[in-house]
């Protein structure tokens, strides 16, 4: 039982050994940065994890409820500064993407290598 | 409330405003303007800031006046204070430097974004050098990382791209198993705030997440700061950047994910591990021994002029690495310098690079035969600062190592062994210099070689000499860098002051 108490920290885990293992595998570009969105994915699933008790709402406070129990707003305030993070990074790697894609004619790593080591 | 209260903000604040005016207002010549009076408002700022800590005086700013540990302070001591100096003042210089180079390598139409971001970059390592808060941190981490990205990919080679690239998915990593590290804090700790969570961390009894937490952030760090062997984005990021933009980013940028590691090890980690400084030695002296040597082998053998440097930065990283696994106040006082210091002299190193680029054309170090006498002045500052790198009396370099053989002399046997490989790699850097000096002064230039007209503008051999003699000038007066040094060494280990 407990150990399915921390079924999302496995999931957090295993999400994030997959992000890993396609950066370090996939040599074309968009492959390799679709592993690095899971990767920082898993984060954000770790974060929202960490805030969740058991029976939480959101913490707003409201006249005639008492005793309610609150989820922790910190983590989610925080992570949604990281998925912001994730975006801007996202966005500017595939920028970037399209550039070499204008000025290499590919994005396969293997081969831009290959041109690099030609000149 | 006075401005001078304020100042602590305004140290990030002004770089911050000013980015998007330098982005909106298109005119020519402007956004160097702009970028330029702001960065140099900034290093008043933190010359300032420093003039107030060196008394050991530490600076707390609540940022719009919520207390610590609800709201986010700025967190500003000796150590803090050094490293924004180092970060404005490298900016400032580099970018006054680059007035010419820039406008040679950056187009007037992406000039605005390119300035921009530049503002940001400079912002982002100095908000992480002065907030108080763990989360904060990774903020302006990521601000200045993506800033940076912007700033290599602007080079003009179509490999600035692809290193670029590289650097992104390297520098993503990075400061994710960072924030990985700060989420296991925080669920053991409750708080984002150091000093708060340097007390608590202490109190937690199961330590098993607090250890996976401190493996997550050195090693999410030690990425970021390209301490070897997860150097590899590194050399190729600064071979491709625009030329300036090296100067800045060679001088400042790794040294702040090293002052970020040494601050989460010795102000958080220190007091609560048990026998962390041993775990730390275990972690850091084989590294920044095999940096060392590896990274000055590789620039024995490398050829461009530009990357040799880089692997030579490298090896001056795995000195830094060196003196904060000494859990000694010589050794963190070493390191400390040596940060400052070393910035100091691959910033002008850097800077003479790009002239010899400006006229040459190329940074192939057997391309650059005659430099001696067709560029006097710019010959001259690159050996005051190859001399710097290997440590000879009167340059800034001598001071830093002499602080971390000090310190090593303290530590037995092993610091005896650290001694002899000090002075291996200070005698490999001789080796690395001399390669470049030989071709600069005693190589006859090929004859089918362009002829280069004559010595760099003034406008960069100028700013070039500044750097330099300001290198000089810290390795004969050390009161300001090694008296912030020492206090702040003392400061992160909680000796007495």
């Amino acid at each position: 039982m407990e150990l399915l108490g921390l079924y999302n920290y496995f999931v957090f885990a295993v999400l994030l050994m997959i992000g890993l293992y396609c950066i370090l595998a996939r040599t074309n570009i968009i492959k390799s940065l679709i592993g690095l969105t899971i990767f920082q994915s898993a984060v954000f699933l770790l974060y929202i994890s960490m805030d969740k008790i058991d029976g939480g709402t959101a913490p707003i406070i409201q006249e005639g409820v008492e005793n309610q129990v609150f989820a922790n707003p910190l983590p989610q305030v925080l992570i949604l500064t990281a998925i912001v993070v994730g975006i801007s990074t996202t966005a500017l790697a595939l920028a970037v993407t399209v550039r070499i894609k204008e000025a290499y004619g590919t994005i396969e790593e293997d081969k831009i290598q290959e041109m690099d080591r030609e000149l | 409330m006075t401005l001078y209260d304020q100042l602590p903000a305004l140290v990030v604040v002004v770089l911050l405003f000013t980015a998007p005016i330098t982005y909106m207002l298109r005119l020519h010549g402007f956004p160097w303007f702009s970028a330029t009076a702001a960065v140099v408002t900034s290093f008043l700022v933190a010359c300032s800031l420093a003039a107030t800590t060196i008394t050991g005086e530490t600076i707390i700013y609540e940022m719009g006046g919520w207390p610590a540990p609800y709201g986010i302070v700025l967190h500003i001591d000796a150590l803090s204070a050094l490293m924004a100096m180092l970060i404005t003042g490298a900016s400032s210089a580099a970018l006054i430097f680059g007035f010419k180079s820039l406008a040679d390598e950056v187009g007037e139409e992406t000039a605005p974004a390119f300035f921009a971001a530049w503002l940001l970059c400079t912002a982002g390592l100095v908000g992480m050098v002065i907030t108080g808060d763990a989360f904060n941190i990774f903020v302006f981490m990521e601000i200045s990382s993506l800033s940076t990205y912007v700033l290599i990919s602007a080079g003009p080679d179509r490999r600035a791209l692809i290193s670029t690239y590289r650097y992104i998915v390297m520098g993503t990593v990075g400061a994710t198993f960072y924030l990985i590290g700060v989420g296991f804090l925080y669920m053991v700790t409750g708080t984002l705030n150091t000093a708060d969570l340097a007390a608590r961390v202490g109190q937690v009894e199961d330590i098993r997440l607090v250890l996976v937490a401190a493996g997550f952030v050195s090693v999410g760090l030690a990425i970021k700061a390209a301490i070897f062997p997860l150097h590899s984005w590194m050399p190729n990021a600064y071979t491709f950047a625009p030329n300036a933009v090296t100067v800045f980013i060679a001088a400042a940028s790794t040294k702040v994910s090293l002052y970020v590691l040494m601050r989460v090890d010795y102000a958080i980690f220190q007091n609560s591990i048990t026998n962390h400084d041993v775990q730390l030695t275990f972690f850091l002296v084989p590294l920044g021994v095999l940096a060392l040597f590896a990274g000055s082998m590789l620039a024995i053998y490398e050829k461009n002029l530009k990357r040799l440097l880089a692997y030579s930065s490298v090896a001056q990283i795995g000195y830094i690495a060196l003196g904060i696994s000494m859990t000694s106040v010589a050794g963190l006082t070493g390191a400390i310098v040596h940060m400052f210091n070393h910035g100091l002299i691959k910033g002008g190193m850097f800077m003479a690079v790009a002239c010899l680029a400006l006229r040459y054309r190329t940074v192939n170090v057997a391309n650059l035969a005659g430099a001696g006498k067709t560029m006097p002045w710019t010959m001259a500052a690159f050996v005051v600062g190859g001399l710097g790198l290997v440590g000879v009396p009167l340059t800034p370099g001598f001071i830093s190592k002499w602080y971390l053989v000090l310190a090593a002399l303290d530590e037995g046997w092993l610091g005896a062994m650290l001694v002899a490989v000090i002075l291996i790699s200070s005698l490999l850097a001789v080796i690395y210099v001399w390669k470049v000096i030989e071709v600069a002064y005693f190589a006859e230039p090929r004859a089918n070689a362009v002829p280069v007209n004559g010595e760099a503008p003034l406008a960069m051999l100028i700013p070039t000499w500044i750097v330099v003699l300001t290198g000089i000038w810290i390795a004969l007066d050390t009161s300001v860098t090694v008296g912030l040094a020492s206090l702040a060494a003392k400061n992160l280990l909680g000796v007495a002051l």
